[in-house]
């Protein structure tokens, strides 16, 4: 059994979840005939509170305007360090340099470094290896690095400080 | 549906080939890299512009043929949320095992072994 705090069970604890959940049935569906709304609304209602035991406590975005910024920088970087590591590949001549590169965490709610970890490995490039809660720390693997307090640097002021901006 | 607009056509299609030729660069690097980790990074590749590709493609054919919703999203949303995953449990297990690495092995987790069994 979890040990931290209990939750409370409350029906609709978790709204966005609830909203996801039935979107996605819908989607999958194809279709908006009345036993599928049913369905979604009962699975949105029901799933959340069965898990509530591992979600812990329900997410106060903080600010929509960051959560887009956000969203926007990540698609952009996903297509950019793309093709830089497309280049890399498609290079004969060109020995990548792999390094380890330690990024300490100021960020401490826990979906928001689950989201760091999960945005870190979806663009190329970068894998989060280790995610080290008790010292804060990501343990990033990167294919190509030659300076990895820089690469430290760049990922906490893309990524780690508007996630503080929306979890904080 | 086989009267597709000369543009929208040539859309899907560039498309397609963005997201191929992605996927190909992905399994290039898959076997020209040299160490476990390095290879790691192959399917992140795959899975973004590769997938992302193929997925546009197939949501603007689909529009053009009037079929409205965008279940293809759902596809983004799931690899989002399990590729990130299974890449680090690779990534943990291969630390644990002491898979040579050709950027060494990383500081600070040399007693890895140790707090992970203190936790399991």
């Amino acid at each position: 059994m979890a040990t931290g705090t209990i939750q409370p069970k409350r029906w609709l604890a978790h709204p966005f979840m609830s909203a996801i959940i039935a979107a996605s049935w819908l989607l999958l569906q194809q279709s908006l005939a009345v036993p599928q709304l049913i369905t979604a609304t009962v699975l949105a209602l029901v799933l959340p509170r069965v898990l509530a035991g591992f979600l812990g406590p329900q997410v106060k975005v903080s600010s929509w305007a960051t959560v887009v910024r956000f969203a926007g920088i990540v698609l952009w970087d996903i297509v950019v360090s793309n093709i830089t590591v497309a280049k890399i590949v498609l290079n004969p001549a060109r020995e990548p340099q792999p390094a380890w590169v330690p990024v300490p965490l100021d960020l401490r709610h826990p979906n928001g470094i689950a989201l760091l970890a999960t945005v870190i490995t979806t663009t190329p490039g970068t894998v989060s290896c280790v995610i080290d809660e008790d010292r804060h720390e990501i343990l990033v693997h990167a294919l190509d690095c030659s300076d990895p307090a820089a690469m430290a640097q760049d990922i906490k002021n893309r990524y780690e400080r508007p996630l503080r901006e929306i979890f904080e | 549906m086989d009267t597709l607009h000369p543009l929208v056509e040539a859309l899907i299609s560039l498309m397609l080939l963005i997201g191929a030729l992605f996927m190909l660069v992905g399994a290039i690097g898959l076997v020209r890299f040299g160490d476990f980790f390095m290879r790691l990074h192959a399917p992140t590749k795959a899975t973004t512009l590769g997938v992302g590709g193929v997925l546009i493609a197939a949501m603007v054919h689909s529009w053009a043929g009037g079929r409205f919703g965008v279940p293809e999203l759902l596809i983004t949303l799931f690899l989002f949320i399990t590729a990130p995953v299974s890449a680090n449990l690779m990534a943990k297990a291969a630390l644990h095992l002491k898979v040579p690495s050709k950027a060494g092995r990383p500081a600070g987790i040399d007693d890895g072994a140790q707090t992970q069994d203190k936790q399991g």
